[in-house]
């Protein structure tokens, strides 16, 4: 029997036709060499996606590669400054990290000169590779700059910097419309997606599920909701452990996890690690586990496990933690902000809530209707697989390709 | 007579949209206002047809973009339902449906005495769109393929050929209608059974079932 293909794989999951529309969209686009550029290989979100991206592109046909920025400390804690102030914090950087950052960009300039010259679309993911563009005036094909984070209202000073690079490229695009930034180009809108086929959101045996539910303490006769989420004020916690305490005087068994990870390494995320498990010291029916970052399949089991996930944020830029546990026929009760109100509608993916006391009351809601539960799960699900999989975000990278390899009309036809 | 008037064989298409942003936003209805009055027409098109063929879910009570942002972000439930109920369909033009908009949103202004104001990260976006048309490289050659064929043909085709179409064709008819037009008065019952389906409250995947029960029921009766 020969192997599957990737397509194979998605078709199952994503549906045939969803596959087919695909192959007819990359056919105009067969002999185009492309090329995806960002700052790693293995680890977040972005090369999460390029894994799969670039074999699906390829496997439909089309010349891709991806290439990858490198550089030294200076030029991380530049970029992670970039990082930082896009989202809008306020950053200083240091005229020796902005010379780090200009020199990584030139250097790699001149390492992937022959591939980049000739490409006829060149993707650049975030700010890291962003200054790469100066160094190709005479480029031949398109260069697109891809936004992952929330860039709504970045610090004006660092943007001003960035803008100088992000303003030569032919298009940008955004995740949300709210995140795009008044640029000399269209700025194209495209959310972004999970892969059905990552360790995160694979279907896992029911003795992987116990496991997990063992190794933490979880008890898997008693209702468990939960909260997957880095250690930061914005995510609100503490809302959550306030909304669970609530909850526990109608369900008196319910059982609350917080789970997140990363915070070793982020001082603010330690102090408020500290703050939430001194707000959980006295009740063992809340868990608060620090995971590492590679915990794909332990995250993905206690989404699997958990009959309600909240996302109860007071700020957030597209909750892909919503998504994933929609992907598990969860219901999300969800803070009523950012790409979180795109994917949760209440009574039909979720709900929204605004305080501590809203989302207790979705709880009890949810608890004392079980039967909502799994109807609210299967539309989320179905919700996703239509709209949130890595799929679409493929159908609508390359219908952007098509329009800006013909022009910028508002209508192109094909065929 | 409908610019590129299709007579047979039916070419099967399919489109997708998209979406731009267009730097314009709104946190009240006087500002919404004012945007409306020198928007360009294909933003009016992306927030009242858009949302079929984009990541959203069909919000039951509310069907385009403007409706939605007023109830969920003005929480002007009157004034909601008064845009909501807007069907682009049944106007000339997209001008007419502009004007229509701003036109209520005039009348609600008018009684009132301060604009509400949305939060700063809810306000309103206007978005325009490219559309990108494909090829299928499936046909129908006569009106009597078409109920084996639309079961298996996209979303995206059933947004071209039956709302793009419109628009598109200068006789405001769907693609379905005009070829049928072109067979003369052969195929005008069914004709008539398209034209009775309303694309702009009905999502696509309804519309593709409606569009194939319409034609099962015509080619049944037909060959009963």
């Amino acid at each position: 029997m020969t192997e599957k293909t990737l397509l194979d794989k998605y078709a199952e999951i994503a549906g045939s036709d969803v596959i087919a529309h695909l192959r007819q969209l990359a056919r105009p686009l067969k002999g185009l060499r492309f090329v995806h550029i960002n700052a790693t290989r293995v680890g977040g979100g972005v090369a999460e996606i390029l894994q799969k991206m670039v074999p699906l592109m390829q496997e439909l046909g089309i010349d891709t590669r991806w290439e990858v920025i490198a550089g030294g400390s200076a030029f991380y804690q530049c970029t992670k400054g970039f990082h930082n102030a896009i989202q809008g914090n306020q950053v200083s950087l240091p005229e020796s990290y902005l010379r780090a950052y200009e020199e990584t960009n030139a250097k790699t300039a001149e390492e992937l000169r022959s591939i980049l010259l000739d490409a006829d679309l060149v993707i650049v993911h975030d700010p890291q590779p962003a200054a790469l563009i100066r160094h190709f005036p005479d480029r031949k094909g398109k260069w697109v700059w891809r936004c992952h984070v929330d860039a709504s209202r970045p610090y004006r000073p660092v943007w001003k910097y960035l803008r100088e690079f992000v303003s030569k490229y032919d298009a940008s695009i955004f995740s949300i419309s709210k995140f795009a930034q008044q640029l000399p180009h269209p700025a194209y809108i495209i959310p972004p997606s999970i892969d059905p086929l990552h360790e995160k959101n694979i279907p896992l045996p029911d003795q992987e599920l116990q496991a997990v539910q063992t190794e933490f303490g979880i008890d898997p006769e008693r209702p468990m909701i939960l909260q997957v989420s880095r250690y930061d004020r914005f995510k609100d916690p503490f809302g959550v452990i306030r909304a669970f305490r609530m909850a526990k005087k109608f369900v008196p068994h319910l059982q609350l996890v917080l789970a997140g990870g990363g915070a070793s390494d982020d001082p603010e995320g330690e102090e408020v690690l500290q703050e939430v498990r001194m707000a959980a010291t006295d009740d063992p029916d809340i868990h608060v586990l620090l995971l590492p970052g590679d915990a794909f399949l332990t995250i993905n089991a206690l989404q699997r496990c958990a009959d309600i996930v909240l996302q109860k944020s007071l700020k957030e830029g597209f909750g892909l933690t919503v998504t994933e546990a929609m992907w598990k026929n969860k219901p999300v009760i969800g803070g009523d902000t950012g790409g979180i109100r795109i994917q949760v509608v209440n009574y039909h993916t979720g709900f929204l809530v605004n305080t501590p006391e809203g989302a207790a009351l979705r709880i009890q809601y949810l608890f004392n209707n079980p039967e909502v539960i799994g109807e609210i799960g299967e539309k989320a699900h179905e919700f996703v697989r239509e709209n949130f999989l890595l799929t679409r975000q493929l159908r609508e990278y390359l219908t952007l390709v098509c329009a800006l390899l013909h022009g910028e009309t508002e209508r192109i036809e094909f065929g | 007579m409908p610019t590129d008037l299709q007579t047979s064989p039916f070419a099967i298409k399919d489109c997708a949209l998209l979406a731009i942003a267009t730097g314009k936003r709104a946190q009240n209805l006087r500002e919404l206002r004012e945007h409306l009055r020198t928007i360009d027409l294909g933003s009016i098109y992306y927030h009242f047809w858009g949302g079929l063929l984009r990541p959203r879910f069909d919000d039951p009570e509310y069907h385009n973009d403007f409706a939605i942002w007023v109830a969920h972000s003005l929480h002007n439930k009157v004034l909601a339902e008064r845009l909501a109920v807007i069907d682009p369909g049944v106007y000339e033009s997209l001008e007419a449906v502009k004007t229509e908009l701003i036109e209520i949103i005039e009348e609600s202004l008018d009684g009132t005495e301060f604009p509400i104001w949305a939060k700063r990260d809810d306000q309103f976006e206007f978005i325009r769109h490219q559309i990108v048309v494909f090829d299928t490289h499936l046909t129908a050659n006569k009106p009597e393929d078409l109920p084996a064929i639309l079961s298996g043909i996209s979303l995206g085709s059933i947004f071209y050929h039956l709302v793009d179409a419109r628009r598109r064709n200068d006789n405001d008819l769907d693609d379905f209608q005009n070829w049928f037009m072109s067979f003369g008065s052969r195929y005008a019952a069914l004709s008539e059974m398209i034209n009775d389906i309303c694309p702009y409250f009905t999502p696509l995947t309804k519309l593709r079932e409606q569009l194939k029960t319409a034609c099962d029921t015509y080619f049944h009766t037909e060959a009963s």
